[in-house]
C-alpha cells in the first residue's frame, strides 16, 4: 500500500521503530512525569531526581488529598453534567434542521444554509463578550444554564449531519413518507439511526471541546460548585500556589485521564470525530 | 400517488382540513410543497431562532460595540467611531501581544506541520505498529490542555523540573523557562507544537491514503525505486494541496491559544507571552473595559475570517486531487 510498498529494507525497518519510539517516548514525557509526581511523597518530589518510581509510594495520600481538600468529583460531574446536556439539546436541535436543509425543498433554505456557513466562521471567543452581556440580561450567569446556553446549537453540527444526510437516498424518505410516517418521525425513527457513525462522530467533537473548554466556563461561573474540570484545576493550582505538587499532579491525572482511556478505546472513533469534516 | 408531507402525525387532519380550504385555488402539487415547507420551518425553526441569537446578533453586537464607548454596566453610551481601533493599535500592550502572537504562530505551525508530516511518514512508510504509533503520538491532542499544563509547568521547573535537570547533566545552559521573557513564548510553542503535532500527523495520515497506487506504480516504471525518489516523485507533490489545507487548520488552533498561556504564565513577565486570545479574555472580562475589548475582538475576528476564506478556497481544489 501507497508509499511502503514492503520494501523497506529490514535495517530501514528498524530505523523507522527506533525513530517512532524515540518521539513517542518524548511524546509520552509529559504524562509519565504527572502520573510520576503524583505518587510521589513531597520530600522526593523537590529532590532532584529523576527517578520515576518513588521510594516511598505516596500515591494514596495524594489522590486522597486531591478529592478532598479539591472538589474534584463536584468538578467532573459537573463538566458530565454539562457535556451531556450540551451534547443532548445539540442534537436534538440540529438533527431536525439538518435533515430539512438536506432533504426538504423550501423558500428560506439557502439562507439559513448561509447562516449556519457563517457561524462556522466564528471563533466562539468572539462571541464571548455579547453571550456574557446576553447572560447577564437574562439573569443566568454563574450557573449551568450559563455553562450550556451558548453552545446549545451547533453550526459544525448542523453541517456535517447535513453532509451525512444527503448520502441517504431520497428514495428512503419517499418510501417512509408511503408507509404514513411524518416528518418528525422520519427524523427521528429513520434518518438519525441511519446516520449513526455522524452522530458518534460529532457526540466525540462535542463532548472532547467541551470537557476541555477554559474560556468560557472562566467567564460564565464563580461558584466553586459549578466549575467544570479545567476551571476547577486551574483554581486548585492557584490555591496551591505550586507548593504541593503530588495531589496537584494526582488532579491532573483525574481529569486528563477519562479522555484518553475513552480514546485508546475507540481510537478510529476519536481520530475521525476530532478531524470531523476535515478528512473527507 | 405520494402521500402528503406531513410534520406530526396528528398533522394529517389538520393540513387536510386546510387543504379542503385551499383545494379550489390551489393544485395539490403545490399543496405539498405547502406542507413541506410549512414542515421544514418547524424542524429547522429552533435552529436558525438559536443560531440568530447565539451567533449571528452577537456577532453584529460586538462589531456595533467596537465603535461604541461602552462599558459594561454603564446606562448610556455614544459612537465614538474609529477611536477603539486607534486606542487598540496604539496600546503598547496590544502590539507587544500581536507580535506574540504571529511569532508564536511562525514557531507552532511549521514545527507542528514538519513534526506531523514527518511522523506521518514514517508511519506509512511499514506496516507494523501503526495503530499504535498513530495512538501515541494522536494523545497529547485529546489531553486537556488546562490539566497538562501543569504537568509541564514541573517539567520546566528551574531546580527540579526534568528539562533543566537532563539540560545540566550533559552541561547544556538551564533556564527558568516560564519565568524568563526570553524564552517564555518558545517554551509555550514547545507546548503547543507538543499537542497539535498528532492532529497534523492524523491529516497527513489521511492525505497519504488517498494517493492512488497507480502513481506508486507509474513511479516504479520509470524507475524509482528507492524510498527517496518516491517521496520526491510522488508522495510531497500530490500532499501540496492537503499540506496547505493542514497549514491553515493548524494557524488557526495555534491562534487560538488561551489555556496554557492562561494557566501558566498570565500573559508574563512583563507582557512577553501575552497573545491575542489572553488579552480579549483580560480586557473584556478583567478589566471589563467594553467598547476597547470589543475592538480587539474585530481583530481577531479578521484574522481568523481570512485565514478561514483561505482554507475554504484551499478545500475547493483539494477536491480535484482527492
Amino acid at each position: 500500500m501507497s508509499i511502503a510498498n514492503n520494501r523497506l529494507s529490514p535495517l530501514a525497518g528498524i530505523l523507522r521503530h527506533a525513530v517512532l519510539l524515540l518521539t513517542g517516548g518524548l511524546i509520552l514525557v509529559p504524562f509519565v512525569w504527572m502520573v510520576s509526581l503524583s505518587i510521589k511523597p513531597p520530600g522526593e518530589v523537590f529532590r532532584a531526581s529523576l527517578s520515576l518510581w518513588p521510594a516511598q509510594f505516596y500515591g494514596v495520600e495524594n489522590y486522597t488529598k486531591a478529592l478532598t481538600e479539591a472538589p474534584l468529583l463536584r468538578y467532573m460531574g459537573n463538566g458530565l453534567l454539562v457535556c451531556a446536556a450540551v451534547l443532548v439539546l445539540q442534537i436534538i436541535i440540529c438533527a431536525p434542521c439538518a435533515y430539512a436543509l438536506a432533504k426538504l425543498r423550501f423558500a428560506g433554505r439557502d439562507l439559513i444554509l448561509g447562516m449556519v456557513l457563517i457561524g462556522l466562521l466564528l471563533p466562539h471567543q468572539v462571541l464571548s463578550l455579547p453571550l456574557f452581556v446576553l447572560g447577564y440580561l437574562l439573569g443566568i450567569l454563574n450557573s449551568y444554564t450559563a455553562l450550556i446556553f451558548p453552545y446549545v446549537v451547533s453550526p459544525f453540527g448542523i453541517f456535517l449531519f447535513r453532509q451525512f444526510f444527503k448520502t441517504i437516498p431520497d428514495d428512503v424518505v419517499h418510501a417512509a413518507r408511503l408507509d404514513g410516517l411524518s416528518e418528525f418521525a422520519i427524523v427521528w425513527r429513520i434518518i438519525v439511526p441511519m446516520a449513526l457513525p455522524a452522530v458518534i462522530a460529532f457526540s466525540i467533537f462535542s463532548v472532547v471541546a467541551h470537557w476541555n473548554d477554559l474560556f468560557w466556563p472562566l467567564v460564565a461561573v464563580r461558584d466553586q460548585s459549578l466549575m467544570p474540570p479545567p476551571l476547577g484545576i486551574m483554581v486548585f493550582k492557584n490555591e496551591e500556589a505550586g507548593n504541593d505538587y503530588g495531589p496537584l499532579m494526582a488532579a491532573a491525572t483525574l481529569v486528563v485521564a477519562p479522555l484518553l482511556i475513552a480514546f485508546l478505546a475507540a481510537q478510529k472513533w476519536f481520530v475521525e470525530g476530532m478531524t470531523g469534516g476535515a478528512v473527507k | 400517488m405520494s402521500r402528503p408531507v406531513t410534520l406530526f402525525g396528528w398533522f394529517d387532519a389538520a393540513s387536510a382540513a386546510s387543504g379542503i380550504a385551499v383545494s379550489r385555488t390551489t393544485s395539490p402539487a403545490r399543496r405539498r410543497a405547502f406542507a413541506e415547507a410549512v414542515a421544514a420551518w418547524i424542524l429547522a425553526g429552533p435552529a436558525v431562532f438559536l443560531l440568530l441569537g447565539l451567533f449571528l446578533l452577537p456577532v453584529i453586537g460586538v462589531l456595533l460595540i467596537a465603535f461604541t464607548d461602552w462599558q459594561f454596566g454603564a446606562g448610556s453610551f455614544s459612537f465614538v467611531g474609529l477611536a477603539n481601533f486607534r486606542e487598540v493599535f496604539a496600546d503598547h500592550a496590544f502590539r507587544a501581544s500581536l507580535l506574540n502572537t504571529v511569532i508564536y504562530v511562525l514557531i507552532v505551525v511549521p514545527g507542528t506541520v514538519a513534526m506531523g508530516l514527518f511522523i506521518a511518514l514514517l508511519i506509512e512508510s511499514g506496516k507494523s505498529c501503526r495503530a499504535f504509533y498513530r495512538a501515541v503520538h494522536f494523545l497529547p491532542f485529546m489531553a486537556t490542555l488546562t490539566a497538562i499544563a501543569i504537568a509541564w509547568e514541573a517539567l520546566l521547573h528551574p531546580t527540579i523540573g526534568l528539562v533543566n535537570q537532563t539540560l545540566a547533566a550533559i552541561g547544556l545552559p538551564t533556564s527558568n523557562w516560564l519565568r524568563d521573557e526570553n524564552t517564555v513564548l518558545a517554551a509555550l510553542a514547545v507546548i503547543g507544537i507538543w499537542q497539535n503535532l498528532g492532529y497534523a500527523m492524523v491529516l497527513f495520515l489521511a492525505g497519504l491514503k488517498s494517493i492512488p497506487q497507480d502513481l506508486y506504480d507509474a513511479a516504479d516504471v520509470d524507475g524509482a525505486d528507492l524510498w527517496f525518489d518516491r517521496l520526491r516523485t510522488v508522495t510531497l507533490p500530490m500532499l501540496g494541496p492537503v499540506s496547505m489545507f493542514i497549514v491553515v487548520v493548524v494557524t488557526l488552533r495555534a491562534l487560538n491559544s488561551f489555556d496554557a498561556v492562561k494557566v501558566l504564565t498570565q500573559g508574563g513577565p512583563g507582557h512577553a507571552s501575552e497573545v491575542l486570545l489572553y488579552t480579549l479574555y483580560r480586557e473584556s472580562f478583567e478589566y471589563l473595559r467594553t467598547g476597547y475589548a470589543a475592538a480587539i475582538a474585530v481583530v481577531f475576528l479578521s484574522i481568523v475570517v481570512t485565514l478561514t476564506l483561505v482554507q475554504a478556497r484551499v478545500m475547493d481544489r483539494k477536491v480535484h486531487y482527492l
